[in-house]
């Protein structure tokens, strides 16, 4: 294809991509190192009978003719990076120096909100991403042994917990898991505990997360192991068999081998989508326990206040962490293409 | 493949089937508990006293005279205008389908088409934009629409929802036109096509099995959409899921939660009647990418 040609072709589509994701982020990278205009001031000296007092007010005018000519208010290179609700240099060091021992130093970053957030992010991305690939791959297996009759019915079902909106994917488990709905009652029932409310407490708040987490995504590790299982090579299971392995050993040795590729793609896609947790939260209402990366940039956000630099920072630190987990499936991209040419 | 599942022994039968009966319960159950509560009274669905209260439907009964009643239902549809949110969703659905369809097969074409080094930087760049985490451009988008009136209109969220979806429909595409043998439009070329008479003539006719498919995802990506739709949509041009997320501020206080219940419900059947029809498709597109990769 000529280049011309190409060019017309891709432009709709790349036009698209400039306007509205490349200058977006380069806006995003500006306001991070800006913050808004302070008030101006002037101190005007009123003398009256009693004495000249010096007064200080904001002056209107200047404030918002400062403000309307830089938009993005006055450049402060890394400092919003380093604040309080992002980095905590300051705090994380105050932390360091006075803290006796690792598990108080770890309270203390606690109670830092992006130390806070990055702590749920992190425990979430790793915990959900390993169990719903187990998850996904007990599925896939075995809905490969039932019955062919209702195979399609079950793969329907599997696919209603991803497709379905995650924000009303969380409320409806919300609701059940609600002191007063059924999953809650069964839980005090089971736990014999009638005031056991998953709510109030950290620990199963985080559980409740994981387990919306893993319900969410647990399909689409099925989908693709299940599509993977279909093209087992029956050869080789055929001469484990005769070799006198165990089913498990068949698993173990020659499926598991086999799906392997396919576990490291359904891993790297996941721990991209779960380090962007966000949605389950607001379902969950858990913000007093649990917050992530991405609900702190949307609490900056909304509201009457819209922080918009301190926002930003945080979308930069997140995108720098997406940037982290993406380096592998990068690297990967760039072998397969090497291999290529 | 029933010669395979027979040789099983009993016992691992039991389990397969045990686990795979508990999966489909823990799947399935939510909706249906959810769907059947939506018809009852918030003393029903969020029962204290006794759990199968939410079943019978006792105080439905003693309300309205009914075990079901409409009332989430009209509260949400009539009296909290949800229907205006449905309107915005079509809408907003609709036109990000088309548009991100029509760009992105063109480009999807031409980057299968294309021999070039610059395709494979572009779809780097593509996978990258695709993992960025779409709230984190809404604090880059917010000053300038405000600073044009351009905030809280439905065709901004459109172009904006549009572009985001764009990195995964080329793509999706991208591998899809790859499995188009080249000869096709190539011979057309030969015969005195143009390259852009070669697509309209040769690929279009055939290309719809991939362009459908993508087209679910990216209905999918509109539909579900919380982050930017919530940031970029004024109050009365909301789209369901933000409506629904605002109704919660309000519904707790006023007692109202059979109306998000029942807001629920609704916005969950057209995702319900998806599946049904697409099942196969949305299974191909999701493992299209796996097995490719």
């Amino acid at each position: 294809m000529k280049h011309s040609t190409f060019f017309w072709f891709f432009l709709p589509t790349g036009l698209a991509m400039l306007l509205f994701i490349l200058l977006p982020l380069i806006s995003v990278i500006l306001q991070s190192v800006h913050t808004p205009h302070e008030a101006v001031l002037v101190t005007v000296e009123n003398c009256g009978p009693f004495g000249c007092k010096k007064e200080t007010t904001i002056d209107q005018d200047a404030t918002r003719i400062l403000r309307e000519a830089e938009p993005l208010g006055r450049f402060v290179g890394f400092d919003i990076y380093f604040d309080r609700a992002h980095l905590a240099v300051a705090e994380v060091r105050q932390a360091w120096i006075s803290s006796e021992s690792w598990g108080v130093f770890f309270d203390n970053l606690g109670n830092l909100p992006f130390y806070r957030a990055m702590a749920f992010t992190l425990t979430f991305t790793f915990t959900v991403t390993p169990i719903l690939i187990v998850f996904g791959l007990m599925i896939a297996l075995g809905v490969n042994a039932i019955s062919e009759k209702i195979k399609g019915l079950v793969i329907f079902v599997s696919l209603l917990p991803m497709i379905v909106t995650p924000l009303i994917g969380s409320l409806i488990l919300f609701w059940m898991i609600d002191s007063r709905g059924i999953l809650g009652n069964a839980i005090q029932w089971l736990a014999a505990d009638p005031d056991l409310s998953l709510k109030a407490s950290t620990g199963l708040t985080w559980v409740m997360l994981i387990v919306y987490g893993v319900w969410h995504s647990a399909p689409f590790a099925f989908v693709v192991f299940y599509a993977g299982l279909q093209t087992l090579p029956m050869d080789q299971i055929e001469s484990a068999r005769i070799d006198g392995a165990s089913r498990w050993e068949q698993v173990r040795y020659v499926i598991i081998p086999h799906l392997m590729p396919l576990i490291t793609f359904v891993a790297l896609i996941q721990l991209m989508d779960n380090f962007r947790v966000f949605e389950p939260i607001v379902g969950f209402n858990a913000a007093a326990h649990a917050t992530s990366l991405s609900w702190i940039i949307f609490n900056d956000l909304g509201g009457e206040t819209r922080q918009l630099s301190a926002a930003a920072t945080s979308s930069m630190l997140t995108i720098f962490g997406v940037a982290i987990l993406l380096s592998p499936v990068l690297w990967r991209t760039w072998q397969d293409f090497k291999g290529k040419s | 493949m029933s010669s395979v599942a027979n040789r099983y022994p009993v016992h691992l039968k039991v389990l397969i089937y045990g686990f795979i009966i508990l999966w489909v319960i823990m799947a399935a159950f939510p909706f249906f508990w959810t769907l059947w509560g939506s018809f009852k009274v918030e003393l029903d669905f969020f029962s204290i006293a006794d759990w199968t209260n939410a079943l019978t439907g006792r105080n439905t009964f003693d309300t309205y005279g009914s075990s079901f009643t409409d009332t989430g239902y009209k509260g949400a549809w009539i009296q909290e205008e949800f229907w205006r949110a449905a309107i915005n969703t079509s809408i907003v659905c609709f036109f990000v389908v088309c548009t991100s369809l029509t760009i992105g097969t063109l480009g999807g074409y031409a980057l299968s088409r294309s021999g070039y080094r610059y395709t494979f930087w572009l779809l780097i760049t593509a996978l990258i934009f695709r993992a960025m985490p779409p709230i984190t451009l809404v604090s880059g988008y917010l000053l300038p629409f405000f600073e044009w009136n351009l905030w809280g209109i439905l065709p901004t969220t459109i172009i904006v929802l549009v572009a985001i979806n764009q990195p995964f429909t080329l793509w999706m595409l991208h591998s899809f036109f790859q499995s188009i043998p080249k000869e096709l439009d190539e011979s057309a070329k030969v015969d005195g096509c143009t390259q852009f008479q070669a697509f309209r003539y040769v690929i279009i006719p055939v290309m719809w099995p991939g362009v459908i498919t993508t087209g679910l995802f990216s209905f999918l990506l509109a539909y579900n959409d919380f982050a930017v739709t919530s940031m970029l949509l004024s109050d009365e041009n909301r789209t369901m899921v933000p409506k629904i997320a605002a109704f919660l501020g309000t519904t707790y206080t006023e007692g109202n939660v059979m109306f998000a219940v029942a807001a629920v419900v609704s916005a969950t059947a057209p995702l319900f009647v998806l599946v049904m029809f697409f099942q196969r498709r949305i299974v191909s597109g999701l493992t299209a990418g796996a097995v490719k990769g």
